[in-house]
């Protein structure tokens, strides 16, 4: 509204054009060319908003689709469908955004130039990477691409989710089975105790004698307190819990006879769900903008990747610090990098980001909790603002966490819309 | 829009080429604050809420009817305890008095227009 023009603007604006090319900086910014790779929640969020700020934007997406990681353990405990995880970027394509269906092969940062899987090379001004995760084939002993099909990961929403689904509706009534857990980083901090409960849920429901094992390469984990008091009140002792200290980290698996090898022993599952570890998305790493950790390494002000200038870094692939790699998270650095970008292609300074997370998890389909955190720049990463942040009450009634239940399927709907359309 | 529709009236038709294309540099990011285009000068903070509180309430209520004042008290209760919170009281804490008042601004006048 503030900026509708106004008849002496629309007038300054034909004088000006008519004497002299004064408008020359304005068009100058508005054919920048910005390459998006990745359209899950960071990089479709950050498509858009760029697009709005006038920019010529390339997504370079090859699915013609995207399901959605969140609420994804809702299909595996039955409660809701693969299709209902899935969105288009129809909306996307309509607003005038140029979608390239095809990979990302390689980043040329010097020249500025993206080449795509068929030969193709598009140039950039400014490259927004938001490549998501890759499933580490090479970080647990006996884990392959074959063993995914046997023990599958479904860490990548879709076929994935389906297969342990299917493996799940197969068990028979007093069967285990067995979750790996991995170390940090990884995307969704809560997710695999998430999924135990509402695999526990279909359980007690379906197979009531049945049994979840989670084996943990870490001693401590997301909403801890919370997940741990509710398993108890909802599922007596279906979820059994084994940390690092106690020998819960799986060094080895072998998918012939579905059996997860810990330093301590060894544990055969009916049912065995490998959410193993984790790196940034493959361009990320072929590209070098992943240091040797796997992940990016990202100024907190602008995302702009350390390893490289011109590039810039959001949503799982990045290190963001204390932020967790989740769709809000990816949503929000979205858009702060969105803003960021502008402004820099305009020769101007972006400010001092202030970023947000949050983040429900169901432990039942009336039964949900929360992590909230507030985020600043601080000695290079973005690190919690003192004070803020913090999960849900300890102690609730019931009442509270049907609230949270319920607003965690509301942020789905507002969220995805928001990225998606 | 509208004013610039309004404009072409008033100047009428061989002005109209004009119109539109001072339209069309009204878009570009030469305007900062372009409600099509309002994150670009949002402060710290504010775009991250609309993750949550979108254009149409849910279970969440939406922020797009609410005044600047509304937000900044609802915030402030939050940020001090006065309200009964699930999850907003961890995050209004995060945030100064001047930074949710400059928040609640921007929100109120662009929380229902995808900014």
């Amino acid at each position: 509204m503030i900026s509708a023009p106004t008849r002496r603007h629309v007038l300054a604006g034909a004088a000006a054009l008519a004497v002299t090319p004064m408008v020359r900086p304005a068009s100058a910014q508005a054919s920048a060319r910005v390459v998006v790779i990745g359209g899950g929640f960071a990089g479709a969020t950050c498509a858009r908003k760029l697009h709005r700020a006038g920019l010529k934007v390339t997504l370079v997406e090859p699915s013609a689709s995207y399901i959605s990681c969140p609420f994804s353990n809702a299909v595996l405990g039955g409660l809701r469908e693969l299709k209902d995880q899935t969105f288009t970027y129809e909306a996307l394509v309509r607003e005038g955004i140029a979608l390239a269906p095809i990979e990302a092969k390689a980043i040329d940062g010097d020249a500025r130039r993206v080449t795509l899987g068929d030969g193709a090379s598009l140039p950039y001004d400014r490259l927004i990477l938001a490549p998501g995760i890759d499933i580490r084939f090479d970080g647990l002993q006996g884990y392959d691409q074959a063993a995914s099909e046997v023990l599958p990961h479904a860490w990548k929403a879709g076929p994935q989710t389906s297969l342990l689904r299917r493996q799940l509706e197969a068990m028979d009534d007093g069967g285990t089975v067995v979750i790996s857990a991995p170390n940090n980083p990884f995307r969704c901090p809560p997710g695999p105790y998430e999924r135990a409960s509402l695999i526990a849920h279909y359980l007690k429901t379906h197979k009531p004698r049945s049994k979840v094992l989670i084996l943990d390469a870490k001693d401590a984990f997301s909403k801890q307190s919370l997940f741990t008091a509710a398993w108890k009140e909802l599922y007596g002792e279906m979820i059994e819990w084994v940390g690092l200290s106690a020998g819960g980290k799986v060094t080895e698996v072998d998918p012939g006879s579905k059996t997860f090898i810990t330093e301590f022993g060894k544990h055969r599952a009916d049912v065995g769900n490998v959410i193993p570890p984790q790196r940034a998305g493959a361009i990320a790493v072929t590209s070098g903008i992943a240091d040797q950790t796997g992940w990016c390494p990202i100024d907190p002000v602008t995302f702009e990747a350390r390893q490289h200038a011109g590039i810039h870094v959001i949503g799982d692939a990045a290190i963001a610090g204390g932020m967790p790699k989740s769709a809000f998270s990816a949503n929000a650095q979205g858009k702060a990098c969105a803003q960021a970008v502008t402004l820099m292609l305009r020769g101007e300074a972006p400010p001092s980001p202030k970023l947000i997370n949050s983040c429900y998890s169901l432990v039942a389909p009336d039964y949900g909790i929360s992590v909230a955190g507030v985020y600043q720049p601080a000695k290079g990463l973005l690190a919690d603002v003192a004070g803020a942040g913090g999960v849900s009450a300890a102690k609730a009634p019931a009442s509270v966490r049907a609230a949270e239940a319920s607003y965690a399927e509301a942020w789905f709907k507002t969220i995805t819309h928001d990225v998606f359309g | 829009m509208t004013m610039a529709g309004r404009a072409s009236t008033v100047l009428g038709a061989s002005v109209l080429a004009l119109v539109s294309l001072a339209g069309a540099l009204a878009q570009t990011p030469a305007a900062p604050t372009s409600g099509a285009a309002a994150f670009i000068t949002s402060p710290p903070g504010a775009t991250a809420c609309l993750g949550c509180h979108g254009p149409e309430a849910t279970a969440l209520p939406s922020l797009a009817r609410l005044s600047a004042r509304d937000i900044e008290t609802a915030l402030a209760e939050f940020r001090e305890d006065k309200r009964e919170p699930t999850l907003m009281n961890r995050i209004a804490k995060g945030f100064t008095a001047e930074e949710s008042k400059a928040i609640a601004e921007w929100l109120a006048a662009h929380a229902g227009k995808a900014p």
